[in-house]
């Protein structure tokens, strides 16, 4: 199965979905920053990939996709519940490239310059990201 | 931190955060889609802000503890995976419930290696 993009997703999420996200990504940012300056840079990193919204996404996902074959006449339950799981799937590849994302950032931010570090971080994230997608598909 | 600045790293997070959920909702398949689940969004976020309060130094300590972070992240996610796959159970279920595997493994990597 080739990669395709679907415009689809912004008719059937809900104004609510999207601001439980928003809510969820600035609560854990803003939080971050307390546990810093409280506990220091050491506890606060770890909270940098903290799962923030995985639960409600996936979640987010099996609800979409039980509706969808509700729509067709189906259940879709169980539907749902496998989409959720190939999310988690891919989900668990993204952490593999994050370990990358951190090591980059780690290794390199005190000697290049610190507004290249990040874009430069996040472009191997997702490349790294997106070969393990493909290496998992074809082995 | 002034209340100044939590009020610009919550929307700052939110705006990044949701930015990677929308990819996540366009992109099929799901397993593709699902990368986007665990996008660098909160060390994004936050990273920026860290280095021009803090210094570079202080947030490579931050990116050394992301390390732990991911890692426990990685354990957590594939509990859940393992759990929809073989079990379908309600999906909020795995992913709330065993999100003290989590808090676990980071802070037990954290105890091991970077205390």
């Amino acid at each position: 199965m080739s990669i395709e993009i679907n415009l689809d997703s912004f008719k059937t999420t809900k104004p609510h979905e999207y601001a439980i996200r928003f809510l969820f990504g600035g609560l854990v940012t803003a939080t971050t920053g307390l546990i810093a300056k409280k506990f220091g840079p050491t506890v606060a990193g770890l909270f940098l990939a903290f799962p923030a919204i995985f639960p409600a996404s996936a979640t987010l996902i099996a609800k979409h996709e039980k509706e969808r074959k509700q729509k067709a006449g189906y259940d879709g339950t169980r539907r749902g519940r496998a989409a959720a799981a190939a999310d988690a799937t891919g989900t668990s590849l993204g952490c593999l490239a994050l370990l990358v994302f951190a090591l980059i950032v780690w290794r390199i931010l005190t000697t290049w310059s610190p507004w290249l570090v990040l874009p430069v971080a996040a472009i191997t994230w997702a490349g790294t990201a997106i070969l393990l997608w493909h290496l998992r598909r074809k082995f | 931190m002034t209340m100044r600045d939590i009020i610009l790293r919550f929307f700052i997070g939110g705006t990044v955060v949701s930015f990677f959920a929308i990819l996540g909702d366009i992109f099929r398949p799901k397993t593709f889609a699902g990368l986007f689940g665990a996008a660098p969004s909160v060390a994004l976020a936050t990273l920026g802000l860290t280095i021009a309060s803090h210094g570079r130094a202080y947030a490579a300590a931050e990116a050394r503890s992301m390390l732990a972070g991911a890692a426990a992240f990685f354990f957590y996610v594939c509990i859940v995976s393992f759990v929809l796959m073989r079990y379908r159970p309600p999906t909020w279920k795995p992913t709330l419930g065993f999100m003290p595997v989590w808090f676990i493994a980071a802070f037990g990597l954290w105890a091991l290696f970077l205390r």
